[in-house]
């Protein structure tokens, strides 16, 4: 029970406003309690929901042909989904190693390089790139990148790469950000104390400064992450959509979160029901990676405390 | 020298990453505008679109993209707010904050598709709402709840303390403190807060297109169904038909994406300097 000046806990005697008001008050807080309840009930509601209608894909094909079975094909009554992780995972990586040296190299610009004018210019671009439609990076990525990649490859252009591309400048504003707020949480002297060394400002962004902020970093890659394996369509509109393993990087594919679009509008049955089962990985995968992040802070907060 | 020699290279390469971003906005953002301009006329933006080209305008989805987006604002706001206040001035730390708060943020991370199929078993079957305006904002309100929370919370906190001490002193409630001072104190952020989240459910596209319905229509009351901006230039774009109508709706949906995100960034300066 929160002991506050303005508000006297059940088993005190102290009257400071009236029955009526105190009730009030009571039952306020509790209504708050219920709003912020909100999140949890929705996150209930959707591991139910989604759930329920999902499960029997697991019950019924079997978890293990369902998770691991290389072939997709409903109209057989097959329902392999691992060419469809298999083709998240590859997106997924590729625009990570596209994006991340692009997200934390802005990251180190804004928070050591830039002057006040300049980050006036960078840092509100990146928030923009975060509120840009992912429907019109796809349009993009169609229309623009797309004959760029089929040039390139004896291909239409459709395929993993095309989402590479695509997807790692959508992720850099999480991963950006992220890891500009873990830079801008060291302590200034500990750059005085490296510069006064004779360091210069890439042996101190490098030896000090990367490494002091190594656990927020990780955090934004990981985020990053769950942003690319739930970003749904900007990359429909580029991969192709063949649920089959690649033969290379410009043949198409189909992830996820592109498979349960495009059959959706025409599954019944079983179908419809394995559809509901990716998007229950897909929930489970993106509260992992929330998760992870929050077993790594509390990983180096015991650490901290440890010392 | 070595080491400067290393420190220039370094530095180059770190200006060319902040470079490369800027201009990837700025290609983005031109290359819509440069080919959508043309597109963009009161006809476009105020008649239907007509025949299997979907020639004419775009009217009926902007408006099904406005009604939605209001609709979900209405509904959010409240309880986001009201969920802020509680973790940010009620609330003692502990297991039970520590849930809602990863709750929070799980709901943040919810792949959009996945919200969509959410709203589609739960309310357009389940609640059996149909596919309509209500479905699809239940839905998006799932969606922006995490982020009107934490920039509402954010805003709270920063506050500082002695305002609330000075409202205490004078013997409010802690209601009356909230209400009175804690709030209007940090409106400014949290209406840009709104903002912002209103502008990401414009954007929005997997969560609406199985929760809202994909047929052209007019809505009226929130039980209609309707086809938004974003499943539109979707469909335009995926079936290759009409691509100039594709290029004006999404430079129409790119414009009221930077209005909002441009106007809570003026509104939040404006009102920080008084």
């Amino acid at each position: 029970m929160p002991s506050l000046p303005s508000m006297p806990s059940e088993n005190s005697n102290l009257q400071l406003v009236s029955r009526a008001t105190h009730l009030k008050e009571i039952a306020l807080k509790n209504l708050f309690l219920l709003c912020a309840f909100v999140a949890v009930a929705g996150v209930l509601l959707i591991f139910g929901f989604v759930g329920f209608r999902g499960w029997p894909a697991f019950a019924e094909v079997g978890p293990w042909s369902f998770l691991a079975g290389t072939e997709w094909n409903p109209t057989d009554g097959v329902y392999g989904i691992l060419p469809l992780i298999w083709g998240t995972v590859v997106v997924m990586l590729g625009a990570l190693v596209i994006g991340t040296p692009l997200a934390v190299g802005t990251a180190v610009f804004l928070s050591e390089i830039a002057t006040p004018r300049v980050r006036g210019i960078v840092r509100p671009a990146v928030e923009l790139l975060a509120g840009i439609p992912s429907v019109i990076y796809g349009f993009f990525g169609l229309i623009i990148l797309r004959p760029i990649i089929a040039n390139f490859t004896d291909g239409l252009g459709f395929g993993a790469i095309t989402a590479w591309f695509i997807l790692a400048i959508m992720i850099v504003p999480t991963i950006a950000t992220l890891s500009e707020d873990a830079l801008r949480s060291i302590p200034p002297g500990i750059r005085e104390a490296s510069y006064a060394m004779g360091a210069t400002t890439w042996q101190t962004i490098y030896k000090v400064l990367i490494p002091a902020a190594k656990i927020g970093i990780i955090d934004a890659i990981i985020l990053g992450m769950g942003r690319a394996i739930g970003e749904t369509m900007a990359v429909l509109m580029v991969v192709g959509n063949a649920p089959v393993f690649p033969e290379s990087i410009a043949a198409p594919i189909a992830t996820l979160t592109t498979q349960i679009v495009m059959d959706m509008p025409y599954a019944a049955g079983m179908h419809r029901t394995a559809l509901f089962g990716m998007a229950i990985v897909l929930f489970l995968a993106s509260m992992g990676l929330v998760a992870l992040v929050r077993l790594i802070s509390r990983f180096q907060t015991s650490i901290e405390a440890g010392r | 020298m070595n080491k400067n020699t290393a420190n220039g290279i370094a530095l180059a390469l770190l200006w060319i990453a902040a470079i490369l971003t800027v201009v990837v906005l700025g290609t983005v953002i031109l290359y819509v505008f440069v080919n959508g301009i043309g597109q963009l006329s009161p006809e476009f933006i105020f008649t239907w679109p007509e025949g299997v080209a979907a020639e004419g305008g775009i009217w009926p989805t902007i408006v099904s993209t406005l009604y939605v987006t209001a609709l979900a604002m209405i509904i959010v706001t409240p309880i986001a707010i009201l969920a802020a206040v509680y973790l940010a001035e009620y609330a003692v730390q502990g297991r039970l904050v520590s849930t809602i708060r990863f709750a929070a943020d799980s709901l943040a991370s919810v792949p959009s598709i996945v919200m969509g199929l959410f709203g589609l078993a739960l309310f357009v079957e389940a609640a059996g709402i149909g596919f309509s305006m209500l479905s699809a904002a239940l839905a998006l309100s799932f969606l922006m709840l995490p982020i009107v929370m934490r920039t509402t919370e954010e805003a709270i906190r920063s506050v500082p303390k002695y305002i609330r001490w000075g409202s205490y002193g004078l013997g409010a409630t802690k209601w009356q403190v909230v209400s009175r001072s804690v709030l209007p104190a940090s409106m400014p952020r949290i209406i840009t807060g709104i903002i912002l989240a209103t502008g990401r459910a414009v954007g929005e596209t997997a969560v609406v297109i199985y929760t809202m319905g994909q047929a052209i229509n007019m809505p009226i009351t929130p039980f209609d169904s309707g086809r938004p901006m974003t499943v539109h230039l979707y469909l335009l774009a995926m079936e290759g038909i009409n691509l100039p109508a594709a290029y004006g709706t999404a430079l129409l949906l790119m414009i009221m994406i930077l209005a909002f995100n441009l106007g809570a960034r003026y509104f939040l300066r404006r009102n920080r300097k008084v």
